[in-house]
C-alpha cells in the first residue's frame, strides 16, 4: 500500500515536471531570443551560441521604432484609463447595486444586451464619431473609449456590492447621512478588493488592446501603444531584423504586468467565482 | 423617496387638465411654471433648451431627416460650366451617404433627448402643481441641487459613464446595425458614390445567395472551436488543479505558480511568440528535423495547412486557458466539503469513481455560469485567431475569409480590409443572435441553479 502511494507520487512529479516544461518553453525561448547575438528571426537551436545586450539597446536608439516612446505613451494611456474607468466602474457598480431606482432592471436588461454584440463591429463607427471630435490620432481619444467601455463592465464590481449587508446603508441613513456619505465613508473604505481588482484590470487593458489603439492611431507611429508596436515588428519585410528585438520588448512588457497579476490573482479568483454564481 | 410616490398618484395629464394657467402653459412654453413660481434658473434652463431645440430643429433637424431618408440623391460626378464663354468640365462635390446617416442618426437622438427634456418640464410642472396643493414650500433651486447628493445621487454617479455609453456604445451601435440594410460595400464607397436603403437584401445574400457558401462553412467552425476550446480548457484545467492537489504532493504553491505565469504574460505576446514558434522555418520544426523525425524539405505545417492548423489553434488555446480553469478550479476544491469524499474512500471507491461521482460534478455545479460565458467568449474569441493564423491559410472557396477565419475574424476582415460593411453588419448581428441564445440559456440555468444546489 505504501509503496502504491510513493509510486502514484513520483508519477505525479514526473507528469507536472513534463507539463510545467511544455508550459514555460516559449518562455523560456523568448527570455532567451532576447540575448541572442546571431542575426536572423529563428536559428535551429534553442540556447543561443553568443549573448548580447544590443537587443535590448537597439529598443531605445532607432528612431523607426521608438520603443521608449512608445512604452511613455501606454503608460500615459493606461494611468488615465486607471484612474478614469476605476471611477466610472464603481459609480455604476454601487449605483446599480445599491440605490433602488426606477428603470433599474431595465437598464441591467440593456447592458447585457449591448455586452453581447461583438466589440469591434462598432469600431469604425466610433472613428467616424472621434473624427468629427477631431480627435483620430490622439492618445485622448484612446483613454476615452477605453473608459466609455469601463461603464458595461460592472457586473463584477457589482456582484461584490451586493454582498456588503444593506443594514449598513440603513442605519447610517437613520442617523442621517446622505446617499453620498454612504457612498465614500461606507461603502467605499469596505470595497478595497473590488477597486484594486478593478483599477488593475483597467491599467493593463491597454498594455494589452491592439485593435482598438490600431484603428484610432492609424499610421501614426510615435503615438503609438507597445502593443501595436510590436505587432509592426513582426511584418513581414521587419521580422528578420527586428524578431530579437520584439522579443526584449516582450520581456520588458511581460515583466511588470506578470508581477502585477500575481500580486492581484486573489482578488482575481474572488472576483470570478463571487460575480459569476450570483 | 415617499415624496416620489405621492408624486406618481396624480399622472401628468391630470395636472395638466387641472392646474392653473401657469401649469397648462409649460406644455407650451417649457419652464413656465417654473418661472411663474420663482424657480428661476430651472426655468431659464428649461426655456433655453426649447428655444435652442426650435433653432436647431429647423436649421439642422429636419435637412438630416430628409437626408437619412435619402441618403443622398447628388451623385459626385462631373458638370460642364459655361465661364466667360469657355466650356470647363469641373468636378462636383456630390452627397456623402456615409455622413447623412451619421447626421441623421445623431439629429434623431438630438430629438429623443429633447423630449426627454421636455417630459421632466412636464414633470417638473406635475410637482409645482402637487405642491401648491398641499400648501407646501416650493423648493429652491439650491434644494433641487442637495438632492443630487442623496435622493437622486445615482443621476450624479451614473449620467456622465452613461452618456459615454450613448456616444461609444449605442450611437455606433445604431449605425452600423443600420448599414446591414443599406448597400454600402466596396463598390458603393461614399464620398465617391451613393448607397441607398436595399431592405433585407443582405441577410438573404448571407443566409442563402453568394455569402452563404462563406458564411455557413465559417460557422460550423466557430461553433466546432467554440465547443472545444471550452471543453477541453475546462476539463483538463479541472484535472491538473486535482493532479496539483493529490495528497502529499510537496511545493503545491510551487507549481501553480508556474501557470499562472503563463496567465500573466499579455496574451498577444505569447500568442505572437506561439505564431513564431510554430511558423514553417521556427524553432519546433528545426527541432524536429535535428532529432530526424521529420525531413526539412516538408516541416510540418502546423499553421499552413487547413487541418494541422485547426488543431494547433486548440492545443495552442490549451497552453492559454488550461492555467486559468485551473486557477478557478483549485478555489473551488479547496472549499468543497472533505466528509463526502472521506466517506467515499472508506467505502472503497477509487480514485477515478470519487472523481467521477462526487468531486467533477460539484466543480461543474459551480462553474457552469462561467462555462457558459467561456463559451460565449469563445464564440467571439479574436485574439488567438487573429494573432495566431490571421485566419489563414487562405481557402479560395471562401469570400474574404480563410480556413481558420471564426466570425468574428471574418467581420473584421470585411471591415478593414474588404469595406464590405453591409455584409459585416449583418455578420455582427448574426454573432449577436448566436451570442443571445447562448447567454438567455446560461441564465435560466443559473437561476434554476439558484433555487437548486447553491447556498
Amino acid at each position: 500500500m505504501k509503496n502504491k502511494r510513493r509510486l502514484q507520487l513520483t508519477l505525479t512529479y514526473i507528469l507536472l515536471t513534463v507539463l510545467s516544461l511544455i508550459w514555460l518553453f516559449p518562455i523560456f525561448w523568448v527570455v532567451l531570443t532576447s540575448f541572442r547575438g546571431e542575426t536572423g528571426a529563428y536559428v535551429p537551436y534553442i540556447i543561443p551560441k553568443t549573448f548580447t545586450l544590443d537587443n535590448y539597446a537597439k529598443l531605445f536608439s532607432n528612431s523607426s521604432f521608438p520603443f521608449a516612446q512608445w512604452f511613455f505613451n501606454t503608460l500615459i494611456v493606461a494611468t488615465a484609463t486607471c484612474i478614469i474607468s476605476t471611477f466610472i466602474t464603481v459609480a455604476m457598480a454601487y449605483s446599480l447595486s445599491r440605490i433602488k431606482f426606477k428603470h433599474r432592471n431595465g437598464f441591467l436588461k440593456l447592458a447585457l444586451v449591448l455586452n453581447m454584440f461583438p466589440g469591434f463591429m462598432s469600431m469604425i463607427a466610433v472613428y467616424y464619431i472621434l473624427k468629427a471630435f477631431n480627435l483620430t490620432q490622439t492618445l485622448f481619444a484612446l483613454v476615452l473609449v477605453y473608459s466609455a467601455g469601463a461603464a458595461l463592465g460592472f457586473y463584477i464590481a457589482k456582484g461584490f456590492f451586493d454582498t456588503i449587508p444593506y443594514s449598513l446603508d440603513e442605519s447610517a441613513m437613520i442617523d442621517g447621512a446622505t446617499r453620498k456619505d454612504i457612498f465614500f465613508k461606507i461603502t467605499l473604505p469596505l470595497s478595497k478588493p473590488i477597486i484594486v481588482y478593478t483599477a488593475l484590470t483597467a491599467f493593463i487593458g491597454p498594455w494589452v488592446d491592439f485593435i482598438f489603439a490600431k484603428v484610432i492611431l492609424g499610421d501614426a507611429t510615435h503615438k503609438y501603444t507597445v502593443a501595436i508596436g510590436l505587432f509592426a515588428m513582426l511584418e513581414q519585410d521587419t521580422i528578420n531584423e527586428w524578431f530579437r528585438s520584439f522579443a526584449a520588448a516582450s520581456v520588458i512588457i511581460a515583466i511588470p504586468i506578470t508581477l502585477l497579476f500575481i500580486y492581484m490573482q486573489k482578488y482575481y479568483v474572488e472576483g470570478v467565482t463571487s460575480g459569476s454564481v450570483k | 423617496m415617499n415624496d416620489s410616490v405621492y408624486f406618481e398618484k396624480v399622472s401628468v395629464l391630470e395636472a395638466l387638465k387641472k392646474g392653473g394657467t401657469d401649469i397648462k402653459l409649460s406644455a407650451l412654453v417649457m419652464g413656465f411654471a417654473n418661472l411663474a413660481n420663482k424657480q428661476i434658473i430651472k426655468g431659464l434652463l428649461f426655456l433655453f433648451s426649447e428655444i435652442l431645440f426650435l433653432i436647431t430643429f429647423v436649421l439642422q433637424v429636419i435637412p438630416a431627416m430628409g437626408g437619412l431618408i435619402t441618403l443622398g440623391t447628388q451623385a459626385q460626378g462631373q458638370q460642364v460650366v459655361e465661364i466667360d464663354g469657355i466650356k470647363i468640365t469641373q468636378a462636383v462635390d456630390g452627397d456623402n451617404s456615409m455622413l447623412m446617416l451619421i447626421f441623421g442618426l445623431a439629429s434623431l437622438i438630438f430629438c429623443l433627448v429633447f423630449a426627454y427634456i421636455y417630459w421632466c418640464n412636464l414633470k417638473s410642472a406635475r410637482k409645482l402643481y402637487v405642491l401648491k396643493a398641499e400648501n407646501k414650500k416650493i423648493p429652491s433651486f439650491m434644494e433641487d441641487f442637495h438632492t443630487l447628493t442623496d435622493g437622486r445621487f445615482h443621476m450624479t454617479l451614473m449620467s456622465i459613464p452613461l452618456l459615454g455609453v450613448l456616444l461609444f456604445t449605442i450611437v455606433p451601435l445604431v449605425y452600423m446595425i443600420c448599414l446591414a440594410f443599406t448597400s454600402y460595400d466596396h463598390n458603393h464607397l461614399p464620398p465617391k458614390s451613393l448607397f441607398d436603403w436595399v431592405g433585407l437584401a443582405n441577410f438573404g445574400n448571407v443566409l442563402t445567395g453568394r455569402m452563404a457558401g462563406t458564411f455557413f462553412p465559417v460557422l460550423t467552425w466557430t461553433l466546432i472551436w467554440a465547443v472545444a476550446a471550452t471543453a477541453t480548457n475546462f476539463f483538463f484545467g479541472i484535472v491538473l488543479a486535482l493532479i496539483i492537489n493529490t495528497k502529499g504532493l510537496k511545493l503545491k504553491k510551487m507549481w501553480r505558480t508556474i501557470f499562472v505565469i503563463t496567465i500573466a504574460v499579455p496574451q498577444f505576446i505569447s500568442l505572437l511568440i506561439m505564431r513564431n514558434l510554430l511558423t514553417d522555418g521556427g524553432p519546433l520544426n528545426s527541432m524536429l528535423i535535428k532529432i530526424g523525425l521529420v525531413s526539412a524539405k516538408n516541416p510540418l505545417p502546423f499553421l499552413t495547412d487547413p487541418v494541422w492548423a485547426k488543431f494547433s489553434i486548440i492545443f495552442v488555446n490549451m497552453w492559454v486557458g488550461i492555467p486559468f480553469t485551473m486557477l478557478l478550479a483549485t478555489s473551488i476544491i479547496m472549499n468543497l466539503p472533505q466528509e463526502q469524499l472521506e466517506a467515499a474512500e472508506i467505502d472503497g471507491a477509487n480514485k477515478f469513481q470519487i472523481f467521477r461521482s462526487i468531486t467533477f460534478p460539484q466543480i461543474l455545479l459551480i462553474m457552469t455560469p462561467n462555462l457558459i460565458q467561456q463559451f460565449i467568449g469563445n464564440i467571439n474569441n479574436f485574439n488567438v485567431i487573429y494573432l495566431l493564423t490571421g485566419g489563414n491559410p487562405t481557402n479560395p472557396n471562401y469570400y474574404q475569409a480563410g480556413s481558420t477565419d471564426l466570425l468574428v475574424t471574418w467581420l473584421y476582415k470585411l471591415t478593414v480590409s474588404a469595406a464590405d460593411y453591409n455584409l459585416a453588419s449583418v455578420i455582427g448581428i448574426l454573432i449577436f443572435a448566436i451570442s443571445a441564445i447562448f447567454s438567455l440559456l446560461a441564465y435560466t440555468r443559473t437561476n434554476s441553479y439558484k433555487e437548486g444546489a447553491v447556498k
